[in-house]
């Protein structure tokens, strides 16, 4: 897959801001961004649904504008909000999916057989009646029925409990051991470690590409993680130092990001003197959502 | 100990199906009770009984001091509410917003004006007080969402997963806002699918299949566990069944 240029505006609304990366064949990639970045308009801009105001793209070499007939062929795609049919059964909806693209269920269930065999026992069941977890799981059999050499995801965990956001990317996992290339959207970016690279995505910029632990290590400021009995007295008096660049709340502790260097003492002793309790300094590696932000307050400051 | 929220064995079924199976559990006011669930484990069904839109099939729940079965209007009175996707209307500008929501609430049109003043100074929306609220940026409807929720100053609110889908930094700033009215005395009872957002309440609880499976600090509730973050405790408490009803 490869994007060059690509830019979308929606009126005075820019979705898509001279968008470029690169997808290699065979790649689990991941486009990470909030609500509103222009994630779902450059996924239907590569599925065929959209076309771009100006630049290009290619999936497996077609040009989804002019060779759009071409490429349906060989596109898996599920869009984001569940589109079957709710009031055919699972097992219609499959075979309507299969039939649409001249093929069936008998010739292609191999490809789906890991994920169908586990909503199969329901396959009588109208599709608007199954619980979250299986409605995306027949969406994904749907999505892979013709046998695609890519598939496009978008945001097909938003929503979704911790558990079965897990299991879907295992299952994605196992798509990927078979060769398939994937683009998948999510709003998580703790999703992000599960994709061999990912693009940060945010008001129609893309903020950067690559590896997961290639991004964590691009990032330069010095983090503490700090704890205390106290929460938002904490933030506060960290924003307060001098030597912060920023303090954000993450997970059970506090992320103080540095303008230049603080020693652990010198920190210890201010909390210390602000009469904070239960002090826990420690020094973290940065994770994605870290990078997310420095890259977004950034170009803000752009 | 001050209790907002009560339940002692409540329960719902529809038909033969429990949707909630006896859950008993006690806020403090000015708590930050993160509720979890995988999807299909009865905790919106919770919810609803706790905000008096749905009656419980048996057991008992007291909400702001007022008991579900016998007194929902109060309730609805007496608590805030906020979902991400029901909060604001997009076409209704920031003042007029303020005033739909502290009529619905009966302020008085007095009350409404002080209300009306004190939220735009604070919230420093002043500037926009007459642009539709469809065109604000997401962290100012949602800060905006946020403080209507809470217009009639109730004891409780209510957050339905209030941060779904919002970029990092607006997450956290939002959480500032729930830090700050819980430190005000106002108890919060927050959903979410974010697990590092449930390591910032006081307590939580998990739901598995209409029971509570675990309740307590998030760090008591690692330790006793030794599991090494949430995210991991409810993967390893809510994997046993998965093929629940949505």
């Amino acid at each position: 897959m490869s994007i060059h240029h690509i830019s979308k505006s929606y009126g005075p609304v820019q979705a898509l801001n001279d968008v470029s990366f690169e997808v290699s064949k065979g790649e689990l990639f991941g486009l990470i961004g909030p609500d509103g970045a222009g994630k779902t308009t450059l996924i239907r801009i590569l599925t065929t649904l959209l076309l771009p105001d100006s630049g290009e793209a290619r999936v497996i070499g077609l040009d989804p504008v002019k060779e759009f007939r071409a490429l349906r062929k060989h596109v898996g795609y599920m869009p984001g909000r569940f589109s079957l049919y709710q009031d055919l059964t699972v097992e219609e909806n499959l075979n309507f999916f299969a039939t649409i693209f001249g093929t069936s269920v008998r010739e292609n269930y191999h490809l789906i057989k890991d994920i169908y065999s586990q909503i199969e026992p329901f396959k009588d069941r109208k599709a608007g009646n199954l619980s979250g977890g299986m409605k995306q799981k027949l969406a994904l059999s749907c999505a892979m029925i013709h046998e695609p050499e890519v598939l496009i995801l978008d945001e097909p965990t938003t929503g979704v409990d911790a558990v079965s956001r897990k299991e879907f990317w295992e299952m994605l996992h196992r798509l990927k051991d078979r060769g398939i290339t994937i683009l998948v959207s999510t709003p998580y970016m703790d999703e992000a470690s599960l994709c061999d690279r990912v693009a940060l995505i945010q008001n129609g910029h893309i903020l950067n590409v690559g590896a997961p632990a290639d991004l964590v290590k691009s990032y330069s400021r010095h983090l503490w993680a700090v704890k205390a009995s106290h929460t938002l007295r904490l933030i506060e008096d960290l924003r307060k130092h001098p030597a912060a660049y920023s303090a954000f709340p993450f997970g059970d502790s506090v992320h103080l990001a540095l303008k230049g260097e603080l020693a652990e003492g010198e920190l210890l002793d201010y909390l210390s003197k602000k009469e904070h309790r239960e002090i826990e300094i420690k020094a973290v590696e940065a994770n994605i959502e870290d990078v997310f932000m420095e890259l977004m307050a950034k170009k803000q400051a752009v | 100990m001050n209790l907002a929220i009560t339940t002692e064995s409540l329960t719902k079924k529809f038909g033969a199906f429990t949707a909630v199976d006896a859950i008993s559990l006690e806020v403090a006011q000015g708590e930050i009770f993160g509720f979890l669930g995988a999807n299909g484990a009865g905790k919106t069904t919770a919810m609803r009984m706790l905000t008096g839109l749905s009656r419980p099939t048996s057991g008992r729940a007291s909400v702001a001091g007022f008991d579900v079965s016998r007194q929902p209007e109060q309730i609805k009175r007496n608590i805030g509410y906020m979902s991400q996707k029901f909060s604001l209307y997009e076409d209704l500008t920031v003042k007029e917003n303020i005033r739909f929501y502290g009529g619905i609430y009966g302020l008085s049109l007095k009350n409404i004006g002080i209300k009306t003043e004190q939220l735009l100074e604070e919230l420093d929306l002043r500037e926009v007080s007459k642009t539709p609220v469809k065109s604000l940026p997401l962290g100012w409807k949602q800060k905006l969402a946020f403080s209507i929720s809470q217009v009639h100053d109730p004891a409780i609110v209510f957050l339905d997963e209030p941060t779904g889908g919002v970029d990092p930094i607006t997450r956290r700033h939002f959480w500032e806002l729930i830090y700050r009215a819980a430190d005000k005395g106002r108890t919060v009872f927050v959903t979410t699918h974010y697990m590092d957002e449930a390591e910032y309440c006081d307590r939580i609880s998990i739901m598995v299949d209409g029971k509570i499976a675990a309740m307590g600090s998030p760090s008591a509730l690692k330790k006793e566990h030794q599991a090494p973050s949430i995210n991991e405790l409810f993967v390893r408490l809510a994997r046993v069944t998965t093929a629940g009803l949505g």
